[in-house]
């Protein structure tokens, strides 16, 4: 039907694997957003480190199993603790002094960190990809009738999904969200209702790099744990919060997927445009509504 | 505006200074350094004056090499031709993402620059004429003009000093205009240079343009000088890299990104067979200056070297968005 339009619909199959690659990039896009978001609405930063505590996260899974012999489920909760602490350090160390400061020293700060990280790791690992296996549990795939389904895969979706929706719940529908909220509004008035705002602003900070290398830990089986894998992912997801814009945190999860369902279309249907798309989209949003989608207006 | 006697004084030594480095140092060396200076001045234009971070630079820079490289050798352009298309796309290339990125302030504009730089790195990636992970190597630097052999290593020398005096008076004659007082004024609070009058978004996006196009410029000369032009070049780290440079060097001060683009420039030639610790040491500078040394080397030293105390930062507290 589609030929006269020199679009080749390809086998449904492949159609359905790309989507499920897009859907998991759209996964790691929505949980690495969604940090950044978290991070951004306390400390008025963008955390350039993001990328590199996303990095730290499945070399931490790696150590873990390579070191210690300690396996995928442990990690999964270890490796996340292990970074957020490393976060509470950086924002105590580095990030506190700063408050007050223009929003772009924040940046600069932490894209110098991410140098620091990300360089260590390549002294001492290289470029080059070290392998992690995919723990036996969610090894094989399952034939779902129009495609195979990886199960670990499946898993990723889930876990990112349950990641997600927790996030929200917590901030959106505990007590510890709605402190959080109101000194995101306003910093001065809640400290003054005996709240531990400095503390606040630490634990932020920490849960956001836990997240990311919780969202490390998850790729570690599927992309190759490598030093630079966070540099590459960092900057598409910086794009992914300019179209989602970050005053809602359910926008950042939507954008993430549906970025990444959109990337994996356009592999289907024009490949040459795959790692370009969302930056044009990005383009097109800010032309058309420069707040974001789901932002509020500046 | 004068400059003052000591402002004239220095200038006049580092002129004559620069006239004799390539018989003390190595030439190429010092026209590497001379590039990153002329990119890291027009950095500088946007970040220490206009108050924008641009944090996707290194598109323009490394757009204009690839064009001035395929120009040159594929098309068989002369050299001043070369550049010449270099810059011009360069500018047009700043015009579109400067007519996008100024639809948002501070943070996001470094983050869609930064978007954007990344679609062209991945466009130079992919694209047919770019040689991918190879780049365009073996580019000749032909004859200036017909006549004046750039192969020789001492006239291109002379050549890019030239050129990087050129853009450098470019730049230092808009600061010192009426048109660098009003970017200035933006730069330091746009709300109140709206509320006066002006247009702030269309002296934003002309900032824009002059920085993309003078970056492009020096793009240009570093693909005549090494002879390639390659994915490095329009890489994100290049973009971090000047920045680096203009806050080392110190942010609005007229001469520090030079200053920063000469330590960088040593530092990567002495480090070059140490693999990542150019990185690291990179990113520990940048540390360090933002946590103790926001006014960089000249923003220090200026009042000691009886220069116009004009460094200036970044507002420490800033408005509200």
């Amino acid at each position: 039907m589609l030929s006269w339009l020199h679009i080749a619909v390809p086998p449904a199959p492949l159609f359905f694997a790309q989507l499920l690659v897009g859907l998991i990039n759209g996964a790691f896009y929505a949980m690495l957003s969604l940090g950044l978001a978290i991070i951004f609405g306390l400390l008025n930063i963008i955390n350039f480190t993001h990328g590199a505590q996303y990095m730290l996260g499945a070399f931490g899974a790696w150590f873990l199993l390579t070191f210690l012999g300690i396996g995928y489920w442990p990690a999964l909760i270890i490796a996340p603790i292990g970074v957020g602490i490393v976060g509470l350090v950086i924002e105590r160390l580095f990030l506190r002094r700063i408050r007050g400061l223009d929003h772009l020293y924040g940046l600069l700060l932490t894209f110098g960190l991410a140098l620091v990280i990300e360089g260590v790791f390549r002294q001492k690992y290289g470029s080059s990809g070290l392998p992690y296996t995919i723990p036996s549990a969610l090894q094989g795939a399952r034939n779902l009738g129009f495609m195979f389904l990886p199960i670990y895969r499946a898993w990723v979706i889930v876990a990112s999904l349950a990641v997600c929706l927790a996030t929200w719940f917590v901030i959106e529908r505990t007590r510890l969200g709605a402190n959080l909220r109101a000194a995101t509004e306003n910093p001065a008035l809640v400290q003054a209702f005996g709240i531990d705002v400095p503390r606040l602003v630490t634990l932020t900070y920490g849960a956001g790099a836990a997240l990311a290398a919780f969202a490390g830990v998850l790729a570690a089986p599927i992309y190759q744990v490598s030093p630079l894998m966070g540099s590459n992912i960092i900057i598409v997801v910086f794009a992914v919060v300019v179209i989602g814009g970050m005053g809602s945190i359910l926008g950042a999860i939507v954008s993430g997927f549906a970025l990444g369902l959109i990337e994996g279309l356009t592999k289907v249907f024009y490949p040459e445009a795959s790692s370009t798309v969302i930056f044009v989209i990005m383009a097109l949003v800010l032309l058309v509504k420069p707040a974001g989608l789901f932002g509020r207006a500046a | 505006m004068a400059r003052s006697h000591a402002g004239l004084a220095w200038g006049g030594g580092l002129i004559v200074l620069a006239l004799v480095a390539p018989f003390l140092f190595y030439p190429v060396f010092l026209m590497n350094a001379l590039c990153l200076a002329l990119f890291a001045c027009a950095f500088n234009l946007l970040l220490g004056y206009t108050g924008l971070l641009s944090f996707g630079h290194a598109a323009f820079f490394g757009t204009a090499a690839y064009i001035t490289a395929h120009t040159v050798k594929v098309w068989g352009l002369p050299p001043e031709l070369g550049i010449l298309t270099g810059v011009a796309v360069a500018a047009a290339m700043g015009a579109v993402f400067g007519w996008l990125a100024i639809r948002r302030q501070g943070i996001y504009f470094a983050m869609i620059t930064l978007a954007l730089a990344q679609m062209v790195a991945f466009i130079a990636l992919e694209a047919p004429f770019t040689g991918g992970e190879d780049g365009i190597q073996a580019v000749p630097r032909g004859h200036l003009f017909g006549v004046i052999d750039l192969g020789n290593t001492l006239t291109m020398y002379y050549f890019v000093l030239a050129m990087f005096l050129v853009g450098f008076a470019i730049i230092a004659r808009t600061i010192d205009s009426p048109f660098g007082q009003v970017i200035k004024a933006i730069g330091e609070n746009e709300p109140r240079a709206i509320s006066l009058g002006y247009r702030a978004e269309r002296y934003k996006l002309l900032a824009f343009i002059l920085s993309a196009a003078l970056a492009g410029l020096a793009g240009s000369l570093k693909a005549l000088v090494f002879q390639f032009a390659a994915l490095t070049d329009v890489d994100w780290t290049m973009s971090g890299e000047v920045v680096l440079m203009t806050l080392l060097g110190g942010l609005g001060t007229i001469l520090g990104p030079v200053a920063g683009a000469f330590i960088i420039a040593t530092m990567e030639t002495y480090l070059a067979e140490t693999g990542s610790w150019v990185t690291i040491i990179e990113g520990v500078i940048f540390v360090i200056c933002v946590l103790t040394f926001r006014r960089g080397i000249v923003g220090v030293l200026a009042p000691y070297l009886g220069g116009r105390p004009e460094a200036q930062r970044l507002p420490e507290v800033s408005p509200a968005e």
